[in-house]
């Protein structure tokens, strides 16, 4: 009784000395395409040597939560990071099966695929309590000011779960560092592109101060 | 033709969160831009976009949201004093929640002086866009 008890006063304090370094989840938070299966797929590829999600460049590719457990990463001093990797499907405000239509989709998988990703956007949300770390993922190449993106921040914030904000697709010619770091100076701001592992070095460093 | 409904922090005020998001999600779905006075929590904005997802049909496609308040860099001491008692005495009304649905709204802009709501095309193949100036 007296476990129990503690257990669950050290569970709604979110802290817990006792607890293991490898019962962490890191989730992959942001919009729909910003390339967080991507960088989910970089990282177990890195340091599993293993793909965890399938990616497209058609929005809402990811429509269910997808964790790969007991994911192990070093830093530059040999210091080791256990976590929990939760990718998560983009979080958005509407949802039109007619936009995948236009991709090429039929229309009875286009529904279907609608109908998938509204669920998977309530369950990102639900797994938001879940998390104890999380890294946003943004397109450095879009406009970072949109709502979902404040509300999600927002909504972290109000939780208290350290962030690491990922600009990604720095690849890209469009890509815009300084209008993301602007946007959320609260947070680290890192430049990545997941695709080609570029600056990954510095995400990972930079993973070690953000995942608890 | 575009209906804008205004909803004073009155009407919401003494409502539970629950009440409070479904309030404005009907509004909403009776195809209306709600502009309600003050802001939703973040969490409640959370709940909304859960929400709407729930809603989400052939005739309901979802909403798009914008949130403004003051720009608090650009006030001075007073008004951020100001401010502050304000929302003590009579709740958060500061800023505008603007929610449409996206089968009428495509995209709310914030510029730093002017919030642009883009609507959907009227069937002429030509897009909408209306301005609103925000009072400094």
């Amino acid at each position: 009784m007296v476990k129990n008890f503690f257990k669950s006063l050290f569970k709604n304090l979110r802290f817990n000395p006792f607890a293991k370094r490898s019962h962490v989840k890191l989730g992959l938070y942001g919009p729909p395409n910003g390339g967080k299966s991507t960088l989910a797929n970089r990282i177990c590829l890195d340091w599993l040597g293993e793909e965890m999600s399938t990616v497209s460049h058609i929005a809402h590719e990811t429509r269910e939560i997808k964790i790969k457990e007991q994911v192990s990463i070093k830093n530059k001093k040999g210091k080791e990071l256990t976590f929990s990797l939760v990718d998560t499907p983009g979080i958005s405000t509407k949802i039109d099966y007619e936009d995948f239509l236009k991709r090429g989709i039929k229309k009875k998988e286009a529904k279907n695929r609608a109908k998938e990703a509204t669920k998977g956007v309530i369950d990102s949300i639900k797994w938001l309590d879940n998390m104890d770390s999380v890294v946003v993922v943004l397109d450095a190449t879009k406009d970072p000011y949109s709502q979902v993106n404040i509300t999600i921040m927002g909504n972290l914030q109000a939780r208290n779960i350290p962030v690491l904000v990922v600009a990604n697709k720095v690849d890209l010619k469009k890509a815009n560092m300084d209008v993301i770091k602007a946007a959320f100076p609260q947070y680290e701001v890192v430049g990545v592109s997941a695709k080609y592992g570029k600056n990954v070095e510095e995400f990972y460093e930079q993973l070690f101060k953000v995942a608890r | 033709m575009v209906t804008f409904q205004f909803i004073p922090h009155n009407d919401v005020e003494g409502l539970s969160s629950a009440k409070r998001v479904n309030k404005l999600l009907n509004v909403v779905k009776e195809n209306k831009i709600v502009i309600m006075e003050g802001r939703l929590r973040k969490e409640e904005e959370a709940d909304l976009i859960e929400i709407t997802m729930e809603e989400i049909s052939p005739k309901f496609k979802g909403i798009e949201l914008s949130v403004v308040y003051p720009d608090k860099r650009k006030q001075d001491f007073s008004q951020k004093l100001k401010g502050t008692f304000a929302n003590l005495l009579l709740g958060d009304r500061t800023g505008m929640t603007i929610i449409g649905p996206a089968s009428v709204v495509k995209k709310i802009e914030q510029n730093p002086d002017k919030i642009e709501l883009f609507t959907n095309d009227n069937g002429n193949g030509n897009k909408k866009k209306r301005n609103g100036k925000r009072r400094k």
